[in-house]
This record gives structure tokens, C-alpha cells and sequence, in this order.
């Protein structure tokens, strides 16, 4: 899909099409089958954790941070504290300190729209959005419709999906033994190959690489991410020779 | 001041708590760009960024999660470059790490 979207009147800039968004419905339906089979994970962690499934569907619809939210079911209580729910938030910020970085890898293309627009878009803004997005720019994309419409059908099957996981419970109880774990992984690392720009690109990828596994023996939790994706951006940034 | 106890509404407010600090990691990344300057060191730094961001999530994993993992990985990318489609890789990733597992791996 390298053509621009048929009808765009008065699109220099900032294009947000109609046929963008359904461009953006096509690029993630290939995501939705791992995306039903985390949000259904989660849903029956959830219901064993004893959240009501008000309290899951809030999560799913509000949080909407599928790796957050499964980490928060590690340090779920029946009881809470102000201190329990302040610590329960820095866990969050520090798992999802990667939509940071993220998001700041598509500002040059953000930038161009309205601040409202993209205080909104940004809500639905996840690991598969990012990596739809970057793909899509990448390949000399520019239509946010795109982005849009991806998060927008995300979200819907993201909570559905949850609901569903709930009521299942049980079912799912050993997501290990089904691969589930390896979800987000395994699209993570499908993403190296439409990312691959030859052997001088590489350079910060390695340096990211191994500052986040150095990182990840030294340091809990996930700051690996960031450590390792800074330590690959500053690499990218003063390397004199790249082209 | 003492706040009152968080008591029944407890769990709806640590959901809020979440809810708010993952918005405000959403927003940040584009709210702090929009007031770096975009220097030609900044502009090479964000090219490598979504590469640096993939290989730093997926490599520590890896070695969380076992060789097994890093099996299932490989054969994800392997299907992504002979067949650049994201569900095939999803499948045969899942598939591979499922088979490894149930033969004790």
C-alpha cells in the first residue's frame, strides 16, 4: 500500500482520512488474534485475583496497557492503602515508561496535527499501534487516520476480549503452557525484519541489546527497556559516520 | 491533613491511579519532543530509536524466558522474512514455543 488515499482534498500536511482509518482496521486485523489471546489472559487472571468483573472491564477500558495489567494482578490486594495505590502506580509508569520513548519516536509525525486530536488518539496508543505506525511510516506513510483507526478497534477487541477471558476463567489458568507469554515477544521481533536497514543500522541495536540485558541482570522490573532504548538512540544520535 | 481511608473505593482508585500514570507515559514521549529541537543528532537519535526500542524489549525476555523462547522467536522471524506476515509469524511462533514446551523443553 504505498498509494496515496484516494480522497484527500486540501491534505499537505496533516492528512486524516476516512480510508485511512480503514487502512489502519486492515493493518491491525492480523495483530487481533494475539491481542484476544492476551486481553483473554488477563481477563482470567483477573477473575482468579478476585477483581469484580466491573473492576477488570474499568481496567481494560481505562488502563488499557495489557503488560501493566497483568503485573498489577501480581500486587492485586482485597484491601488498599494510599501507600499500596501510589506504589501500585509507579509500578505502572515504570512497565509502560516504553510508550515514552514510543511516542517519542512518532512526535515528528504527530506534530503536524492538532494537540486536542492527538491528546486523543494518544489514549489508545499501544506496543501494536507503535509498531503499526512506525511500520506504516516507514514504508512512506503519513495518513494519522491509519493510526487511528487501528487503536480504535484494538480497544473495542481489547475489552471484549477481556470480558470474555473473565468469564472463562479457569480455562486459560496456565498461559505458559499455550505460548501466551510469548505474544508481545514474539510481534516484537517479527518487527526487526520490516525495521531492517542493512548491517550500519544494526550498530545501536546491538548497543541497545546488550545495555538492556546488562541492565536487566543488574535492575528489577523492566527498566531494561528504557536504559537499553536510550543507550541505542544515543548511539544512533553521535555516530558521525551514519548516514 | 489526613486523607480517609480509600476503604470500598480502594480497588476503583488503584485502577484510576494505573489508568492516570499510563496516560501521562502516553503523552509524555510527544509533549517532550515537541520542545527538543530536532537537531540533526536528535533526528539520527530518533531513527534509531524504534529498532533500539524492539531489540532492548524482546532480547532481555529472551533470556527470562529460556532457550525454548528464543527458539519460538527465531522460527517467528524466519516465517516474517519468507512471508512478511504478522499472523503467520504469531502462529508459528505460538506453535513452536507450545510444541517445544509439551515435550518438556
Amino acid at each position: 500500500m504505498s498509494t496515496e488515499p484516494p480522497f484527500s482534498p486540501n491534505v499537505s500536511e496533516a492528512p486524516i482520512t476516512g480510508a485511512g482509518l480503514v487502512l489502519g482496521l486492515r493493518k491491525v486485523s492480523v495483530l487481533i488474534p494475539g491481542i484476544v489471546v492476551f486481553a483473554v489472559a488477563f481477563g482470567a487472571a483477573a477473575s482468579a485475583k478476585g477483581l469484580s468483573f466491573l473492576e477488570t472491564m474499568l481496567m481494560s477500558a481505562f488502563v488499557y496497557a495489557g503488560v501493566a495489567q497483568l503485573v498489577a494482578m501480581e500486587l492485586w490486594r482485597p484491601e488498599w492503602t494510599w501507600g499500596a495505590i501510589a506504589g501500585l502506580a509507579v509500578v505502572t509508569a515504570t512497565v509502560n515508561a516504553r510508550m515514552v520513548l514510543q511516542g517519542a519516536s512518532l512526535q515528528p509525525w504527530f506534530a503536524k496535527y492538532p494537540k486536542a486530536l492527538n491528546a486523543f488518539h494518544l489514549f489508545f496508543f499501544t506496543d501494536a499501534n507503535w509498531l503499526i505506525g512506525t511500520r506504516y511510516r516507514a514504508e512512506g506513510g503519513r495518513d494519522l487516520g491509519v493510526l487511528v483507526g487501528a487503536g480504535l478497534v484494538l480497544w473495542v477487541v481489547w475489552a471484549i476480549a477481556t470480558g470474555g477471558g473473565y468469564m472463562l476463567g479457569a480455562l486459560v489458568s496456565d498461559p505458559r503452557r499455550y505460548g501466551i507469554d510469548l505474544v508481545m515477544p514474539i510481534f516484537f521481533a517479527a518487527m526487526i525484519v520490516p525495521l531492517w536497514r542493512g548491517r550500519r543500522g544494526m550498530v545501536p541495536w546491538v548497543v541497545a541489546g546488550l545495555v538492556a540485558l546488562i541492565t536487566a541482570r543488574l535492575v528489577d522490573g523492566y527498566a531494561f527497556i528504557i536504559v537499553g532504548s536510550l543507550a541505542g538512540a544515543l548511539t544512533g544520535a553521535f555516530r558521525d559516520d551514519a548516514a | 491533613m489526613t486523607l480517609p481511608d480509600p476503604g470500598t473505593w480502594g480497588a476503583i482508585l488503584a485502577i484510576a491511579a494505573m489508568a492516570v500514570a499510563t496516560y501521562l507515559c502516553r503523552i509524555a514521549g510527544v509533549g517532550l519532543m515537541s520542545v527538543i529541537p530536532l537537531t540533526p543528532h536528535v533526528r539520527r537519535g530518533l531513527a534509531a530509536l524504534p529498532g533500539s526500542i524492539v531489540v532492548a524489549t524482546v532480547l532481555p525476555l529472551i533470556e527470562r524466558l529460556g532457550w525454548a523462547a528464543a527458539v519460538a522467536l527465531l522460527v517467528a522471524i524466519g516465517t516474517m522474512i519468507l512471508r512478511r506476515s504478522e499472523l503467520l509469524a504469531l502462529l508459528t511462533g505460538m506453535a513452536a514455543i507450545s510444541a517445544l514446551r509439551a515435550f518438556g523443553f
